[in-house]
């Protein structure tokens, strides 16, 4: 029987001990009509062999393609040590550390990420993990409206340049709570909000959620942006990736008073892209709004020894403690994600994180050169921006996106679903990992299907 | 020690990163970062060593027993990792198109079907990351039914006093007021006063089943007739769906919506915290509502579900379809254990707590219900030696870990006092539960004859007890750089 040890002898010397004949007889307080033992759907049992040889059937036959798609999960480099030190069955399979005694190995991981991130954020605390960017920035929408205490207002000022699937979670998980968003367009030359036209009365709101870089890897001009919702006494929150934090100015710092919260996607930080998950959401803030923020937080203190030691703390703002009360809902998060960011981020310091961020923009600037070098092919966005840019293409997108995929190139993201006003407009991503070969195969099977079209 | 106390400026790991630093001059200065964050600068060696080191201060499945009620600790199949890994899957970008992700989609449209058999649900999401994400899918589903039906009296969920704090914190999350229920002397809800709590404003109510007191709720056809009829909806906290696996099914029992932990019931890893998958069913009632996306199949290939075809969608969850390669370590585990190994699962996890229930009976401990059978977990009150020994529950949990067990559940559920809540699972041998037992024994023991000695405990640990009190006030968040140490 896979995964139980037990003996026909054990087996029995354990009824025995019960006092009952059968297993069956345990089930008795069941009421007899709502017994149901025919699984008919779940195939029968198959053997590690059999399972292995499908897995590896159905791996295979996803290919590996050259990948220039980003728009929220990025290809990086992830260093072999981090993945064999994460699946250490002592971090893969401990539970969430309540036994602060036999679980310092996990809660000294998250002390030390919450170091970093907040580090990286030029922000006083982070978290210990929400489930993924998206989820994230919902969590930091309910977050400001609870933290702002000069604003009642429910309103959220949220830009058109942030994830579309980020939106659509926010708007998912926070509008059932009375919030609302108010949309912020963006220039159709530079990419970005333009901040003259940010309005000048906007009346009372919670919060502006400011994206750096934008989802058209875009860069917006966070010091005005931030400057302008503190005049309002809005709350700032910023949604930025990682590995762009080595090279771009950092939450903390943006305008006067630096944002009061930041989150986003962990992906970039050693996490294989894997269909989306499991990933992690950051978060960092201020230590003003600290009792507000969701999730775990990890705290260093000392024992009855007075060595020092991590446990779990605040734990006076969580569901198992203030249960209709707490400031969400989130039990178990993504503390193995965690493990291999923190992990990640040590292997590669802050000069490693350097290089790669320089590496993506860098090659990310050589991709968009030579694509349009193309005939056909054009650069929609004026302003600057990190690993990510949006091209507009002279025949239909879906055409030549089928064409591109058939070489087993994953060209970008087709923009004309989520922005109407973007026809024919694809993301493209080159991060460290695509050489000037990857790049010229993107541009070669380009021109020549552009040549055809 | 921290991996920045290790740190030394200017020691780099130079091949984890690209050799080159290309030149930054496209982007304004004002945009870039003028300092660079404090990062350990520590070698490959001097990682590997530290993190290796630091996974040997964890209790783990795989080294220790773990007991621990409503959580559900059994083996990780080793499997279900290494196959979830393979490169192909890993590689997979969550925009790619269907038609390069037909192996991937194969494997969630199996598991979804897989997971609608064993629940009896009409459909299935695999989106939500987590069990608290899938309670709150699903009672943002109850409110969107009460919402398209224009019923918008109805504010207030039922709670039983006994259930986990996520089920009232989502029903604040979507915007309702909560009503507590109470538990009758048998460890079931309170008939009466469900009764006199529904009516119009009744959204629904929250249940779990077997509830968190280890015992099958007997009254279930009861309730879900007194919930339906008050026009409430019936939601199921999957928590503890290892006990009926394959016996009897939410859906039969009359259950609107369920979320399962896949990390409890499918064996995946709980990672020190995560993370976990907590998929939704629904009947056909709540089917237009599922969170997106899913997969569909049409006969030849699969493909997403997304608003298109769920137009009435509470909507998106997370940024792509949740915790992904946790489904797949629950579709492989699942596929292992076929429709035989299921009923295995609720059948032994069930022997082996009644089993234990047993010998801590007869070594003289107190059950909260000791009339009643366990079901997958039982609860042990420590109330009397609290107050004739002055030993508390917190003390047995930390000199288990001396004995090398991690504690089971302590003081939850809350209306037990001095509980522990022991899940001993169905992948523990006989041997490992007779030691549990001898062992919970001697340190009533001890208690007796040195109760200070079990008061001070553990002693065997990386640490003995922390100061919380300490850790709350005096908010030690992060390491800050100290020693005259610069960033560059």
């Amino acid at each position: 029987m896979p995964f139980i040890p037990h003996t026909p002898e054990d087996e029995k010397q354990m009824l025995d001990a019960i006092g009952v004949d059968s297993i069956e007889q345990l089930f008795d307080e069941i009421p007899a009509n709502l017994r149901n033992d025919k699984l008919e759907v779940v195939p029968t049992h198959a053997s590690e062999m059999e399972i292995s040889r499908l897995m590896h059937q159905r791996s295979e036959q996803d290919g590996q393609p050259l990948c220039f798609l980003g728009a929220g999960a990025y290809e990086h480099h992830i260093p072999s040590a981090v993945w064999q030190l994460t699946t250490r069955g002592e971090f893969y399979t401990a539970y969430t550390p309540y036994q602060a005694e036999a679980s310092q190995g996990s809660l000294q991981v998250v002390y030390e990420f919450q170091t970093m991130m907040a580090n990286l954020n030029a922000l006083d605390v982070s978290n210990a993990s929400l489930y993924d960017g998206a989820s994230a920035l919902a969590e930091a929408v309910l977050m400001a409206v609870r933290a702002n205490r000069k604003s009642k207002s429910k309103i959220i000022y949220m830009p058109r340049t942030v994830h579309p699937h980020y939106r659509k979670t926010v708007e998912a998980i926070v509008t059932n709570q009375g919030i609302t968003l108010e949309l912020l367009d963006y220039d159709r030359s530079t990419g970005v909000i333009d901040p003259d036209s940010l309005p000048e009365a906007p009346g009372d709101f919670a919060a502006l959620v400011i994206p750096q870089p934008n989802f058209f890897g875009v860069l917006e001009e966070v010091d005005t942006l931030t400057d302008w919702a503190h005049e309002h006494k809005a709350l700032v929150i910023g949604v930025v990736n990682p590995i762009a934090l080595a090279i771009l100015k950092p939450p903390g710092e943006w305008g006067t008073d630096g944002a009061d919260i930041a989150c986003g996607e962990g992906q970039p930080l050693g996490i294989p892209l894997a269909s989306g998950g499991p990933y992690y959401g950051f978060m960092c803030c201020k230590q003003a709004i600290v009792r507000q923020m969701p999730g775990r937080i990890i705290g260093r203190t000392v024992d009855l020894d007075g060595k020092p030691g991590f446990t779990l703390t605040l734990q006076a703002r969580e569901q198992h403690i203030r249960r209709s009360k707490a400031t969400s809902n989130i039990c178990t998060n993504q503390g193995l994600m965690v493990t291999a960011s923190t992990i990640h981020m040590a292997l590669l310091g802050a000069e490693g994180l350097e290089r790669v961020a320089l590496n993506s923009h860098a090659n990310n600037r050589k991709l968009i050169e030579k694509l349009t070098a193309l005939d056909g092919v054009d650069e929609v966005f004026s302003h600057p921006v990190f690993h990510e840019s949006v091209i507009k293409l002279s025949a239909p997108l879906s055409d030549i996106m089928r064409a591109l995929h058939a070489e087993n190139l994953l060209p970008g993201y087709s923009l004309q679903e989520d922005y109407p006003e973007l026809e024919n407009c694809l993301l493209v991503c080159a991060t460290e990992t695509r050489t000037e070969e990857d790049i010229d195969t993107y541009v070669d099977h380009l021109q020549r299907i552009l040549g055809k079209a | 020690m921290l991996i920045f106390e290790q740190s030394r400026t200017n020691r780099t790991n130079p091949s984890q990163a690209p050799y080159t630093r290309p030149e930054l001059d496209d982007i304004p200065e004002s945009m870039r970062r003028s300092k660079r964050a404090v990062m350990p600068e520590t070698s490959e060696m001097q990682t590997v060593r530290h993190y290796t080191r630091l996974s040997q201060k964890n209790f783990s499945i795989d080294t220790h027993f773990y007991p621990l009620g409503s959580c559900t600790m059994k083996y990780n199949p080793r499997a279900s990792n290494s196959l979830s890994m393979l490169p192909g899957f890993l590689a997979r970008h969550p925009l790619g198109p269907e038609s390069m992700g037909q192996g991937y989609l194969a494997c969630m449209y199996d598991l979804q079907e897989i997971l609608k058999d064993v629940t009896g649900m009409k459909a299935v999401s695999l989106t939500p990351a987590a069990g608290a994400q899938g309670e709150f899918a699903g009672m943002a589903m109850i409110r969107a039914y009460h919402d398209a039906r224009r019923d918008d009296m109805r504010t207030e969920v039922l709670v039983p006093d006994a259930a986990h704090g996520t089920n009232p914190a989502t029903a604040v999350m979507c915007g309702y007021k909560v009503r507590e229920i109470p538990t009758d002397s048998q460890g079931d809800v309170d008939l009466a006063a469900l009764k006199e709590a529904v009516g119009p404003h009744t959204a629904g109510l929250m249940l779990t089943n077997p509830s968190t007191l280890g015992v099958f709720e007997r009254q279930i056809d009861a309730i879900a007739k007194i919930v339906h009829e008050a026009g409430g909806l019936l939601y199921y906290d999957g928590a503890n769906l290892n006990a009926i696996l394959g016996k009897v099914r939410p859906g039969d029992m009359g259950f609107d919506v369920i979320h399962m932990n896949l990390h409890k019931t499918f064996s995946t890893p709980h990672g020190g915290g995560g993370p976990g998958a907590g998929p939704v069913g629904v009947n056909a009632r709540l089917e237009p509502f599922l969170p997106i996306p899913m997969v569909g199949y049409d006969g030849d290939s699969y493909r997403w579900l997304t608003e298109k075809d769920v137009p009435q969608t509470i909507g998106r969850l997370s940024s792509f379809m949740g915790n992904a390669g946790v489904l797949m370590r629950a579709y492989i585990y699942a596929r292992l254990l076929g429709r035989e190994g299921m009923v295995r699962v609720s059948e032994y996890s069930t022997l082996n707590a009644n089993y234990m229930m047993a010998r801590l009976r007869e070594k003289g401990f107190d059950l909260a219900y000791p009339d009643r059978r366990a079901t997958h977990e039982f609860i042990v009150t420590l109330k009397r030696q609290a107050k004739e020994l002055g030993v508390n529950t917190m003390d047995f949990a930390k000199r288990l870990l001396d004995y090398g067990f991690h504690a089971p559940t302590t003081y939850f559920p809350l209306l037990v006092p001095e509980c522990l809540l022991i899940e001993p699972t169905e992948t523990e041998d006989k041997d490992t539960l007779d030691a549990f037992v001898e062992v919970l024994a001697m340190i009533e023991q001890e208690a007796k004859e040195n109760k200070d000695y079990v008061k001070g405990a553990p002693y065997t640990q990386p640490v003995r007890r922390l100061d919380d009190v300490r850790a709350a006030r005096e908010l030690d968040l992060t390491w800050k750089l100290e020693n005259g140490q610069t960033a560059d």
